[in-house]
């Protein structure tokens, strides 16, 4: 039988080829309120992506969506192939999405090693049984984890602080774990919500430059949420600009930048945006 | 800063618990095996003894560690309040009446009972009770645990409650349950099997030997509770107690780690359920009331929540002063000041007025875990530490 040529397109051509992740058409609904509306948002493999817009715009909300915490009330979410809209939270992260959050929600009273375990859940297979009585086969993953877990919190920058817990690492190094412990889902998306804010200028560098080499070195894809414009300008390939859960805008940053209604909506005056 | 002494710690605790609480166990043992009968003891020990832990009391108490260990698992570990964890107990219970008695004398099933083949009713391996009545409890506790783990801590706590209310009364009414008598009601099933243990079946009046059994099956419970903690899924459950929605996050199936934590909870107290009945030799719905399952909770909270030595502590205190503790005293202080005061009908406002007094000095325990320390005394470090944070990010 001769394969459907749509099927090989989706494989080997045509629109879909390049976005991992793509969300068609979401619209989330809180009783009357219209978070998002009708917002249709794809992620391309390797690229560095930004979703910006004043508070309240929809953001997080939208993140939430991507990340099964929200079911949207309208259209849904392909990942590669599969239809995840309507998956559990724990399995769209074990599928290859991961998050941070905008206010750190790190397991404060557990080590940063552990932290990072924790995200492996979904890779580790041991069961009970093999946990207590401690199998040869739960020894061997367990130790690889923890090898595994230290590469990369070296990576992240935050090696030395294993055994500490988390609480007591300073706010850099808090957000820096936290990315580290997305990462240890293996994911194929990452999504940071607002990863700079309170950091000063040259921790933001710092931030940029990691993601960088993120993107360069594994084979992810990053979208951001963030209200540092030149972090966002600087890093993105793609920004894309809500307002009143409405996309009103997307393209480079140079587009963007200089969108007079993305500067009415979002930067205020004309004024301001030209700082 | 505080500084954490997490792994480092447990690990070399796992290398030691086993040798002391083996010597613990074989100093119990021996004190009450051998010791206690012998006649060249002085009056004056075997009295003290008997007076202040009889070995009866100091059994009773190990089956308290039994389920407070398993109650750990649910809250300490998990963080799940269950207020309804006598159910185990009760469903525990009831399993070594139907499988290991005469209840069911219509019937003739002996497998591997340590009672004649004749003999009527259901008579399976004391051994094979044990792990039966864990299953079941965990099969129990899974199902009560479906419905209702969607639920956040408060209405959880609330429906457990109902749980541990309503299993009890069914028993307690069960004479007539849609026409099958399941549990003989107020008049109990009396007499069980002895134990068959090697070359000697004991019987209800075996301290001793029932001691050494019990010690056992607390060691169980440890060995379980410290591997698992150590492991994926003990990982879990700190993740969840700790923020459930970022554990969700990260890949950790919410309810199946839940649900493990009710179910190998559940286990445990089928265990201690199946233990106590060899112990009072039979099951007697009325024992099996709201208050066990406070004390319980009582216990796990006052020893130190989540730390397993913390909670063997604190169920072998709080057992003691409930059951014998508190009498003896009063006894004691009786005759020393020629007073006539009932101690024991003060069990009660003893145990609110240690429990405030816990709250107010010592929230974590008597043993603490290291995290939950830190946790518990958050308020206090909260000045000092929003100052710091505040000079971190304006760094």
């Amino acid at each position: 039988m001769r394969k459907s040529p749509w099927k090989r397109r989706r494989k080997w051509g045509g629109k879909g080829v390049n976005n991992l992740l793509v969300a068609k058409n979401i619209s989330v609904a809180f009783g009357g309120l219209l978070a998002v509306n009708d917002v249709s948002f794809d992620i391309p493999k390797k690229s560095i992506v930004s979703l910006i817009g004043p508070n309240g715009a929809g953001k997080t909300t939208f993140f939430n969506v991507l990340t099964g915490l929200y079911k949207p009330s309208r259209g849904n979410i392909l990942f590669g192939d599969q239809d995840i809209t309507d998956l559990p939270p724990h399995k769209i992260a074990e599928i290859g999405i991961a998050r941070t959050f905008q206010n750190i929600r790190l397991f404060g009273l557990m080590t940063a090693q552990e932290n990072l375990l924790v995200a492996m859940h979904s890779h580790l297979k041991s069961g009970v049984f093999a946990t207590i009585f401690r199998t040869k086969r739960q020894r061997k993953e367990e130790s690889e984890a923890v090898d595994k877990a230290q590469a990369i919190l070296d990576f992240a920058g935050v090696g030395r602080w294993t055994n500490e817990y988390a609480r007591n690492l300073s706010y850099g190094d808090q957000r820096r774990l936290e990315v580290a412990r997305a990462l240890a889902l293996e994911p194929k998306v990452l999504l940071l919500d607002e990863p700079t804010a309170g950091m000063n200028t040259q921790e933001s560098q710092v931030f940029i430059d990691f993601i960088n080499k993120l993107v360069a070195e594994r084979d992810i894809a990053v979208m951001l949420i963030e209200h540092d414009m030149k972090v966002v300008m600087s890093v993105s390939q793609r920004v894309t600009v809500l307002d009143q859960g409405e996309k009103i805008a997307e393209g480079s940053p140079d587009q963007i930048r200089s969108n007079p209604r993305v500067i009415e909506a979002y930067l205020g005056k004309p004024k301001v945006a030209r700082k | 800063m505080v500084k954490s002494t997490g792994t480092s710690n447990l690990t070399r605790s796992n290398r030691n618990w086993i040798r002391g609480y083996s010597i613990a166990a074989l100093v119990m043992f021996i004190t009450y095996q051998y010791l206690l009968p012998w006649e060249g003891l002085p009056l004056g020990i075997y009295d003290g003894i008997n007076k202040w832990m009889p070995p009866a009391a100091l059994n009773e108490s190990l089956v308290y560690v039994i389920m407070a260990l398993g109650l750990n698992i649910i809250v300490g570990y998990a963080g799940l309040l269950d207020l309804g964890y006598v159910a185990f107990w009760a469903i525990g219970g009831y399993c070594a009446g139907w499988f290991m008695s005469e209840f069911f004398y219509f019937l003739n099933i002996n497998f591997f009972g340590s009672v004649p083949a004749e003999s009527p009713g259901i008579h399976i391996n004391f051994w094979l009770v044990l792990l039966i009545g864990g299953l079941v409890c965990a099969f129990f506790g899974a199902l009560i645990g479906a419905p209702t783990l969607r639920l956040k801590s408060d209405y959880l706590a609330l429906v457990t409650l109902g749980f541990g209310e309503i299993i009890p009364q069914v028993f307690f009414n069960g004479e007539d349950f849609f026409g099958f008598n399941i549990s003989n009601g107020t008049k109990g099933i009396v007499r069980v099997d002895p134990i068959p243990a090697g070359v000697k079946n004991l019987g209800p009046f075996d301290f001793g030997w029932k001691l050494l059994l019990f010690i056992f099956l607390a060691a169980v419970m440890v060995f379980i509770s410290l591997r698992l903690r150590r492991g994926r899924l003990g990982r879990a459950w700190l993740a969840v107690r700790e923020d459930e929605l970022a554990a969700s996050m990260m890949g950790v199936p919410l309810m199946r780690t839940k649900l493990a934590a009710y179910a190998i909870g559940a286990f445990s107290g089928g265990l201690g359920g199946v233990a106590f009945a060899t112990h009072v030799d039979g099951v007697y719905a009325e024992r099996f009331n709201f208050a066990i399952s406070i004390f319980l909770v009582a216990m796990v909270v006052l020893g130190g929540m989540g730390n397993v030595w913390g909670v063997i502590l604190g169920a072998f205190v709080l057992s003691w002063v409930n059951g014998n503790g508190l009498a003896a005293f009063g006894s004691v202080y009786n005759e020393t000041f020629g007073t006539s005061i009932d101690f024991t009908s003060f069990t009660f406002l003893l145990f609110g007025l240690v429990l405030i007094l816990m709250m107010l000095f010592k929230r974590e325990g008597f043993v603490p875990e290291s995290r939950m320390k830190l946790l518990m005394h958050e308020s206090e470090l909260d000045e000092e530490e929003s100052v710091e944070k505040k000079k971190k990010v304006g760094r």
